[in-house]
C-alpha cells in the first residue's frame, strides 16, 4: 500500500489567477504556450478524492460498470443451475442417459458444476480487472 | 472399535496443529501480528487456507452421509458450498479488502458510522461462529467415538482444547499457515481411501449400488406432501449467499494484500473446493454398493469413516480408517479454530479490550484479553454441542448459513453497491432478516410434525427471508434519506477506486 506516496497534489498556479490582484503590478493576461501548465493539470483522481462532481461521476461509471459484470454472472450462474433440472423435468429419457457408465445427473452435479464455476470465476476476474484498468487510466492520465 | 492407528493420526493431527501454533507464537511479535498476520500471507497460501478453513465436518463426513442417506439431490450441497464462493468473489471480494475491515462489524461501522448497527453485526457473528462451532465439536465426538470407542463428550473437548490454545498462543499467523496445511492434509485423507476403495470396487467387477429409482434423479419427493424444488432451491440460496457472511470466510481476505489479490485468491478456492467436492459422493455411491442397511442406530455421517474396514480386512482398512479419522479431525480442527478466530475477535473487541485498556492501556494486557476472549468462544458452544442433540452435521452448518443469508448478505451487498443505503435501513434489514431465518428455524426445531408448504418455509427460510430483508432494508432507507452516512461517498470511492490509482488521502487512515 503505497500509504506514504507524497506525490504532489493539483497545481493551482496555471489557471487560476484571481489571487493576483495586486494593484501596481502589471498583469499578463495573454496565455502563454512558453511552460504554461495544460490545460488540465490535475488528473482527475484528485476530483475522485476532492469529491467533486466529475470525480463523482466517474466513480459512479465504474461502480456500474463493474455491477453490470457482477450481475451478468450470477446471471449466467443461475442460467447454468436451472439447466439440469429443467431439462430433465422436460425430457424425461434425459434420466437414463449415461456417459461412460455414470448418470447424467451425477455426472453434472457431481463434477461438471465446478470446471464451469471455475472458469466463470476467471473470466470474471480478468473482466473486473480490465474494467479497473481502463478506470486508472483515464483518471490518471486526462 | 479400538485402533491405536486412528488413535495415533488423531493425536499427530492435534500435536501438529499445536506445533505450528507454537511457532507462529515465536514469530508473532505486536498486536497486528496477532490480527491479520501482518498481510505477508500470499494468494496461493491464502486460498489453501482459506479452503483449509471452509471445509469443515459437513464436508468431509456429512455431505457423503446424505448423500448416502437420500441420494443424488444432495449433490446440491457442495455445489451451494462452492458457488458461494463465486457470489463472494463477484460481489464483496475486491471491495470488502479494500475497506480494510477485519470483521463484519468492523466493515458495519465503517460503512454506516453506527455503533448500534456495530453492535448488531456483532451479535449476529458470534451467533454465526457458535451455531457453526456446535456441529464441529459434535462431528469430533461422533469420529472419535465410532473409531476408538472413547466417551462422546471426548472428541468435542480434544478439539476445543486445541484449538483454545492454538488461538490463544499463535493467533492469526499461526492460524493460516495451519489452515493452508490443514487443506491438503483433508484432501489427502479424503482423497487416498476413496482411491483404494473406487479400485476395490472396479476389481470386484463394479457392481452397481443397491438403491430405490429416485436415488439417482433429482428433485424428487421425499414424501406425498414434499416440495423438493423450493426445498432445494432455498438451499442452494442459502449456501450460495452465506458464505459471505460466514465470519470465519471474511477475516481471511484481510491477509490478501490487496483487492486484486482477493480476487485471485477467490478463483484459486473455487479450483480447490471443487477438486474436494468431487471425493464426497464416491464414498456415498460405494457406500450403497457395500453397505445397503446401516446398523441400527448408526448415522449416515459415519459411512466415510465406516468403509474402509468394511471393504478391506487387517491392516489395510485400519490404515484407511486412520487416515480418515486423522482428515476428519484436521476438519474439526481447522474450521472450529477459524470461527473461534473470528469470534474471539469479536468478543475481544467488544467486550474485553475496551475494559482490559482502560485498566491499563498496554499492549501486552491486550493480548492477554485476546486469549481470554479465545477460551469463552470455544467453550460456550461445546456445552451447547453437549446439551443438545445433534441434528445431522450439514443440516446444522446449513442453518448457520441460512441465518448469514438472511442478515449479512444484504447488508453487505447493499453496503458495497448502493449508496444510499442509510443507518435506520440497513438495521431494519438486519432485524427482520434475523428475526425471520431464526424464528422460522427455532419453530421448525421446536415443532417436529410440521409439513407441506408451512414445513418447506419454515425449515428453508432463505429464500423468503433474505429477499425480505433485502426489501425492508431498501424501503426503510429510502424513507430516512436523512440518516445516509456522510461518509458514503468516501467509503464507495475508497471501496471502489482500484489500488492503481493513489488516493493518498483516503487511504492514508488505513495503515
Amino acid at each position: 500500500m503505497p500509504g506514504s506516496d507524497p506525490r504532489p497534489q493539483a497545481d493551482p498556479s496555471g489557471a487560476d489567477a484571481r489571487t493576483a490582484g495586486q494593484p501596481p503590478h502589471r498583469v499578463r493576461v495573454t496565455s502563454s504556450r512558453r511552460g504554461a501548465a495544460p490545460a488540465r493539470s490535475r488528473p482527475v483522481s484528485s476530483d475522485l478524492e476532492e469529491q467533486t462532481e466529475l470525480g463523482d461521476v466517474y466513480l459512479d461509471g465504474l461502480m456500474r460498470e463493474q455491477l453490470r459484470l457482477s450481475l451478468s454472472v450470477l446471471a449466467l450462474t443461475v442460467l447454468v443451475l436451472a439447466t439440469l433440472p429443467v431439462v430433465l423435468a422436460l425430457v424425461p429419457a434425459a434420466r437414463s442417459v449415461e456417459v461412460l457408465g455414470v448418470g447424467l445427473p451425477w455426472l453434472v452435479l457431481g463434477g461438471g458444476v465446478y470446471p464451469v464455476a471455475w472458469g466463470l470465476a476467471r473470466w470474471y476476474t480478468r473482466q473486473a480487472e480490465r474494467i479497473e484498468g481502463d478506470f486508472a487510466d483515464v483518471v490518471e492520465t486526462s | 472399535m479400538s485402533s491405536p492407528l486412528s488413535v495415533a493420526a488423531v493425536v499427530l493431527v492435534c500435536l501438529t496443529t499445536l506445533a505450528v501454533g507454537g511457532l507462529g507464537l515465536r514469530l508473532s511479535r505486536g498486536t497486528s501480528d496477532f490480527y491479520v498476520a501482518g498481510r505477508t500471507v500470499s494468494p496461493r497460501m491464502n486460498a489453501s487456507a482459506i479452503g483449509g478453513e471452509y471445509l469443515s465436518a459437513a464436508s468431509f463426513l456429512g455431505v457423503a452421509g446424505l448423500v448416502y442417506d437420500r441420494g443424488v439431490d444432495m449433490l446440491w450441497l457442495p455445489i451451494g458450498y462452492t458457488l458461494g464462493f463465486l457470489v463472494l468473489l463477484v460481489m464483496v471480494a475486491a471491495p470488502m479488502r479494500r475497506s480494510g475491515a477485519y470483521t463484519l462489524p468492523d466493515f458495519a461501522e465503517a460503512r454506516l458510522g453506527s455503533r448500534a448497527v456495530r453492535l448488531v453485526t456483532s451479535v449476529l457473528t458470534v451467533a454465526i461462529g457458535w451455531l457453526y462451532l456446535v456441529p464441529q465439536f459434535q462431528g469430533a465426538s461422533l469420529t472419535l467415538t465410532f473409531v476408538t470407542g472413547a466417551p462422546p463428550w471426548l472428541g468435542g473437548f480434544v478439539v476445543m482444547s486445541v484449538i483454545a490454545l492454538a488461538v490463544g498462543a499463535g493467533g492469526m499467523r499461526s492460524i493460516t499457515f495451519v489452515q493452508a496445511v490443514q487443506f491438503w492434509i483433508k484432501l489427502t485423507a479424503l482423497a487416498v481411501p476413496a482411491f483404494a476403495l473406487l479400485f476395490l470396487w472396479l476389481r470386484a467387477g463394479h457392481p452397481e449400488p443397491v438403491v430405490p429409482a429416485e436415488w439417482h434423479i433429482p428433485l424428487t419427493p421425499t414424501g406425498p406432501d414434499d416440495h423438493p424444488a423450493y426445498r432445494t432451491a432455498s438451499t442452494v440460496l442459502a449456501l450460495c449467499l452465506g458464505t459471505m457472511g460466514l465470519p470465519h470466510v471474511l477475516v481471511r481476505y484481510y491477509t490478501n494484500p490487496d483487492g486484486v489479490g482477493a480476487r485471485r485468491t477467490t478463483v484459486t478456492v473455487l479450483a480447490l473446493l471443487g477438486t474436494f467436492y468431487l471425493l464426497p459422493p464416491v464414498y456415498a455411491v460405494l457406500g450403497r454398493v457395500t453397505l445397503p442397511e446401516l446398523p441400527d442406530g448408526a448415522r449416515s455421517d459415519s459411512i466415510v469413516l465406516r468403509l474402509p474396514t468394511t471393504l478391506i480386512d487387517g491392516l489395510g482398512g485400519q490404515l484407511l480408517t486412520a487416515m480418515l479419522a486423522g482428515g476428519a479431525f484436521a476438519a474439526f480442527l481447522s474450521t472450529a479454530s477459524g470461527l473461534a478466530m473470528s469470534v474471539t475477535g469479536v468478543l475481544d473487541q467488544e467486550l474485553l479490550r475496551p475494559r482490559l485498556s482502560r485498566l491499563t492501556g498496554s499492549d501486552s494486557s491486550a493480548i492477554r484479553g485476546f486469549r481470554y476472549a479465545a477460551v469463552i468462544a470455544v467453550v460456550l458452544p461445546y456445552v451447547i454441542s453437549r446439551a443438545s442433540e445433534p441434528l445431522g452435521l450439514a443440516t446444522t452448518v446449513g442453518l448457520a448459513f441460512a441465518v448469514a443469508a438472511a442478515t449479512f448478505a444484504p447488508l453487505i451487498i447493499l453496503g458495497v453497491w448502493w449508496r444510499r443505503l442509510s443507518t435506520t435501513g440497513a438495521m431494519a434489514g438486519l432485524v427482520v432478516g434475523g428475526v425471520s431465518a431464526v424464528g422460522a428455524i427455532g419453530t421448525t426445531m421446536a415443532v417436529s410434525d410440521l409439513s407441506g408448504w408451512t414445513g418447506a418455509l419454515l425449515a428453508n427460510p432463505a429464500m423468503w427471508a433474505t429477499p425480505l430483508a433485502l426489501v425492508v432494508a431498501v424501503t426503510v432507507s429510502l424513507a430516512t434519506p436523512s440518516r445516509i452516512p456522510a461518509s458514503t461517498r468516501r467509503t464507495m470511492l475508497r471501496l471502489h477506486t482500484p489500488e492503481r490509482v493513489g488516493l493518498t488521502r483516503t487511504r492514508a487512515r488505513e495503515s
